[in-house]
């Protein structure tokens, strides 16, 4: 078995065994939310890091997904239909999303999806018919798949532990995929990847509706987690932060937007218990990565590993490799 | 039937006139020169035979079919190839991969996001082919990051080989190349088969006028002399352009 498989068995035996380790209910609840914001990461690391495509404006789609799903438990749906509902209307809000942000690239992308972000944190606020406005709506219960209630932290913690390795299969698969190839092809070499006969644009509508959905599924998590929806969660900061998250982590890797994630949360709810001014150490984190590992937290540990292994070896270590990928 | 035809092709950048009713017959098979001073419109005309821009007016052909609102990706389905003058090529990526990804984009795998690429062996042994033409199949695994810019160079024109075309446009194909690496690369487009019909772009006369069969010279936009070497070379408008009056 080589390392790096040990590796994965252990995270697993680790992550299974996480509710039985854990001093109490309140960390397995931050481990959930990490896991949530981890699927909300690599969905927003599939534009970012795989297409060149930095959206500030994902909140949107995560709360289009809450809201779908409080809005249809509250009309008597079902949990099933709701979640149903749910990834429908995501998947239709990112098709138009990605209709209008896709005429163009860059800075000009970045700016639309922060528009289209903050017009749907505009219709969360002000629609209050439908939102319920500032009071956000609430979710009354939980769905039990199979019998098994979600209801306790536990419980919950391992619907969202399988949704989230889901998650991290489907886009292991993709990043190795054809088409993940060609998704990165179109963020280093958009116009040769046009004269080779790819699709760009296409390419960048599809690897949209991909992004959405991973962030749909995180905003179905987040909903039946905190059983509440506000607009708070449709913020600029909301989009902001998990920009950050994949970007401290290191974007265009699997594992980068998983550690991004852990660290945000972390800080939020462990260091801010103890820390009065978390929001000046995170904050001084991320000016730490940007200077000493501006590649992003997992691929700079692996360079500084390789580093450290070729000096205490004294010989070189083969060059390539995937950077945590 | 001709390879490539262009019929009065027409571009203009606001007020400036890049191309002006350029009119082309490239005959299957044929290795076509076009020359001209910098600013002459040379890969503009290119562009437009590729799609990358629309002209203002006229048409492009390629073996008797109409281009002109043809899409820039469909023409590699169509059979155009071509090089660029700024090398693009994927800088994170080996040399392999690069090659990989040319062929990808005339395969409907392309669009598969459930199979894994490396496992794909029919991509990677055409890859490994077209790398083998060019002389780089020893560094097939080596990141584009590490190789030399004449090494680039051999890989642009793999990537355009590899993709099988009926056309291939080369745009400076021999420039920023040591006197060795030009014969390498002189070597390797005189051992392209004729089913390939081929335009080059070139400044480097030794090399080009060798390569030649028919010539254009280009000037502010305009195709003003055309014809063989020898014609090309004894025209007195030829020298005018080059040396002055």
């Amino acid at each position: 078995m080589t390392g790096r498989w040990l590796g994965l068995v252990l995270a697993l035996v680790a992550l299974a065994a996480l509710p039985a380790w854990m001093p109490g209910t309140y960390y397995v609840n931050v481990s959930s939310q990490i896991l949530i914001y981890a699927v909300f990461a690599l969905g927003i690391n599939v534009l970012a890091g795989y297409g060149g495509l930095v959206s500030l404006g994902h909140a949107g789609l995560f709360g289009i997904a809450c809201y779908a799903v409080a809005v249809s438990l509250a009309a008597g749906a079902g949990h099933l239909a709701a979640i149903l509902v749910g990834l429908a209307v995501t998947l239709l809000g990112t098709a138009v999303f990605a209709a209008l942000s896709l005429r163009t690239t860059g800075i000009g992308f970045l700016m639309i999806t922060l528009a289209l972000g903050q017009i749907l944190w505009g219709l969360a606020y002000r629609w209050i018919g439908v939102t319920n406005g500032d009071n956000g709506l609430t979710v009354a219960s939980r769905p039990a798949p199979f019998g098994f209630s979600l209801e306790t932290a536990t419980a919950f913690y391992y619907a969202t532990l399988l949704t989230f390795l889901l998650g991290v299969l489907a886009m292991a698969v993709f990043a190795n995929s054809p088409f993940g190839a060609s998704l990165a092809g179109t963020r280093d070499q958009p116009r040769r990847m046009t004269a080779l006969g790819y699709n760009v644009w296409m390419i960048r509508f599809y690897a949209c509706m991909f992004s959405g959905l991973l962030s749909g599924i995180a905003g179905i998590l987040f909903v039946y987690y905190n059983q509440f929806i506000s607009p708070q969660s449709l913020s600029l900061t909301a989009s902001a932060e998990v920009v950050l998250m994949v970007i401290a982590g290191g974007t265009g890797t699997l594992m980068g937007p998983i550690v991004g994630a852990a660290l945000v949360v972390v800080m939020k709810n462990v260091a801010s218990a103890y820390i009065e001014r978390w929001n000046f150490l995170l904050g001084a984190i991320f000016v730490a990565i940007v200077i000493f590992m501006p590649e992003g937290l997992v691929p700079g540990t692996v360079r500084l590993l390789r580093w450290a292994m070729r000096s205490l070896a004294g010989k070189a270590v083969p060059a390539g490799g995937d950077g945590g990928r | 039937m001709s390879a490539l035809v262009s019929r009065g092709l027409e571009k203009s950048f606001d007020a400036l006139r890049v191309t002006r009713d350029v009119n082309l017959d490239v005959e299957p098979g044929e290795r076509r020169l076009i020359i001209g001073p910098n600013g002459a419109g040379k890969t503009t005309l290119f562009n437009l035979i590729c799609g990358e821009i629309r002209p203002d007016r006229g048409s492009v052909t390629l073996f008797d079919r109409e281009l002109t609102r043809v899409p820039s990706r469909r023409r590699a389905h169509l059979g155009l190839s071509r090089t660029y003058q700024i090398i693009t090529l994927f800088p994170r990526d080996t040399l392999l991969r690069n090659v990989m990804l040319s062929l990808l984009g005339l395969d409907r795998l392309r669009w598969s996001p459930f199979v894994s690429l490396g496992a794909q062996r029919h991509l990677a042994e055409s890859a490994r082919r077209a790398l083998d033409r060019v002389g780089l199949l020893h560094l097939a695994d080596r990141p584009m990051a590490h190789t030399s810019y004449g090494e680039r160079r051999r890989v642009e024109i793999a990537m355009a080989l590899a993709q099988n075309p009926k056309l291939l446009l080369l745009d400076e194909p021999f420039a920023g190349l040591s006197i060795d690496e030009r014969g390498d690369v002189q070597k390797l487009l005189n051992a392209i088969p004729r089913d390939v019909t081929i335009v080059m772009i070139e400044h480097n006369m030794d090399v080009a006028l060798e390569f030649a069969e028919r010539i254009s010279v280009m000037h502010f936009g305009e195709v003003v002399v055309e014809g063989t070497r020898a014609e090309v070379v004894a025209n007195p408008r030829t020298k005018e352009i080059y040396l002055g009056e």
